[in-house]
């Protein structure tokens, strides 16, 4: 059962001391990003939390305005640098729907490994850090990070053999994608999706059975499936929450409906629970990759031809909102075109600035050590939060 | 609730309203909002109807479009999530009006999400509790996604 009396904010009956203010970060290793709360406490309970952030601020929306549709989905990679394929993805999503341009089956397909393969680094990425976060409990702390980031690693290999870069990727296009797969791409991503598919198990083995990780996980930070879907949290969270969301299965795009994969949820609404919806997806995903691998079609990559300008794609009159399920929720992107080759209007709406505008609806009432935990089982990444 | 039912419930209850399904719908299919145009002064009714009666409790995000000579709009998608019913919520402003209802004491999500759009566009939410600037610094001039804002004009304080 969700115990709602924690979830929202409330005012202790203190009798000693005095509040005390402090603040957490904007420097602080467990935020992932440049992030302050200013924690208000009585002893070590936290009564009050203000969110500060914006620290990373570059106007995303406005720049999109002055940018056309061929340059700026390299640039929404930088959104969220973490998951930058997913951005991109959402972008060209959007623009496609104005435009009611078709992407080749082939593309869709392609689209869609890369995405997956995204999740599974960008979920990597938050076993990692999250456990390196809490620390001591977890015998030595930078096992976790270390093991992870070596899996990481080899996606981000696979991504390099690609589209050359590491980081930020550029590989969607508005009508399909910019790259086809190299020779002996599919087969060395195989090789890699096989090894990370045993790995997660041994990680599972290594958190699951330490009774100290479960008593910083169990029943920390509950979200409450009301206030869940009242605040707009997405993905992971939702789903943690006991809701049966997911963009892919409940409004698919880009040909999801032809993969079988599971849809895990979870009731507990706590750390613990978000932390097992990513251990299912990171299988689901690998699932995924596999399917798309082995049905892969041929054909075309790009159902337009290639860009002599990059102000040749032009979008006719409307607007649209686009979303995708990225590995923080639903990353969605809201455009306005008026027919020129640059949008009118460009809202984003990043999955961990809705993710995170729930810590001060459940923050109140932990000790200040939960903050790291319940920061961490949010994954924000603060690319996508202030854009 | 099917898309039908719920444009015929909100024909049935607010007249004013203009319902039609997002422009794109031909292409995407599946998972495409209601658009439902409101007149300002029942944003927030109608909002509240859209959480009790239809059911839409997930608030996904709000912002705003400026139209330059005809003025702000304001734009809030909610959604039903086992149904599968979006609402893509739009009001227009008017011209020289930068004031709006706030969505605050229907949906929490509201709050930093009008925040932003604060920030952005100067549009203040009548009723929001906590209206402070949240991307931007506090010493900021300005609200730069106004198309009047140009975007190589230096402002303070970072000329």
């Amino acid at each position: 059962m969700l115990d709602t009396a924690k979830t929202s904010r409330v005012e202790f009956d203190y009798s000693g001391g005095e509040r005390l203010m402090m603040n957490m970060g904007p420097q602080h290793p467990s935020a992932h990003g440049v992030f302050r709360a200013i924690l208000t406490l009585e002893g070590e309970t936290i009564v009050a939390v203000d969110a500060v952030i914006g620290y990373l601020h570059r106007c995303h929306e406005k720049l999109s305005e002055t940018l056309t549709y061929a340059q700026y989905p390299s640039i929404a990679s930088k959104t969220d640098y973490v998951a930058a394929m997913t951005s991109e993805f959402a972008y060209v999503m959007a623009a496609e729907q104005i435009g009611k341009i078709e992407v080749p089956k082939r593309a869709q397909y392609l689209r869609v490994i890369m995405a997956e393969l995204q999740r599974v680094a960008s979920h990597l990425l938050w076993l990692g850090t999250w456990c390196l976060d809490m620390g001591g409990a977890l015998g030595g702390g930078a096992t976790v990070f270390l093991y992870c980031i070596r899996e990481r690693e080899m996606i981000l290999d696979l991504f390099e053999m690609l589209v050359g870069a590491r980081l930020l990727y550029g590989f969607y296009q508005v009508g399909g994608t910019r790259y086809d797969i190299p020779d002996g791409w599919a087969a060395k991503c195989r090789e890699t999706i096989d090894i990370i598919d045993q790995r997660i198990g041994e990680y599972e083995s290594l958190l699951e059975d330490n009774p100290f990780f479960l008593a910083r996980a169990q029943d920390v930070g509950v979200i409450s499936r009301e206030l869940a879907e009242d605040v707009g949290i997405a993905g992971p969270l939702l789903r943690g929450s006991g809701v049966n969301f997911d963009i892919r299965r409940s409004a698919p795009y880009s040909s999801y409906e032809d993969f079988s994969f599971a849809v895990p949820v979870e009731t507990a609404g706590d750390c613990y629970s978000r932390y097992r919806i990513r251990m299912v997806e990171f299988r689901e995903s690998i699932k995924i990759v596999r399917q798309a691998l082995d049905t892969l079609p041929a054909g075309a990559i790009s159902s337009r031809p290639g860009l002599k300008s990059v102000a040749q794609i032009r979008i006719p009159k409307g607007d649209a909102y686009a979303r995708v399920e990225g590995p923080r929720g639903e990353v969605g992107c809201y455009l306005v075109a008026d027919g020129s080759a640059k949008p009118y209007r460009m809202k984003w709406r990043g999955a961990s600035y809705s993710n995170l505008s729930v810590l001060p609806h459940i923050i109140p009432g932990h000790k200040v050590a939960d903050v790291v935990a319940i920061m961490g089982s949010v994954d924000p990444v603060f690319g996508e939060v202030d854009r | 609730m099917t898309r039908d039912e719920a444009k015929t419930r909100i024909a049935e209850r607010f007249s004013g309203a203009q319902v039609e399904p997002a422009s794109a719908e031909a292409t995407a299919g599946r998972g495409m909002p209601l658009v439902v145009t409101i007149p300002p002064d029942q944003w927030l009714a109608f909002a509240q109807f859209a959480k009790t009666t239809l059911g839409c409790r997930f608030f996904s995000f709000s912002s705003a479009v400026d139209w330059k000579e005809q003025g702000l709009e304001v734009i809030a998608r909610v959604e039903n999530l086992d149904d599968g019913v979006a609402l893509m919520m739009k009001t227009k402003l008017g011209p020289g009006v930068s004031s709006c209802p706030s969505l605050v004491p229907v949906f929490r999500g509201a709050n930093w999400m009008e925040r932003e759009c604060y920030d952005m566009f100067g549009i203040r939410f009548d009723g929001h509790t906590d209206l402070r600037r949240i991307l931007l610094s506090d010493d900021w001039v300005g609200h730069p996604l106004l198309k009047s804002y140009a975007v190589d004009t230096p402002y303070p304080p970072y000329r």
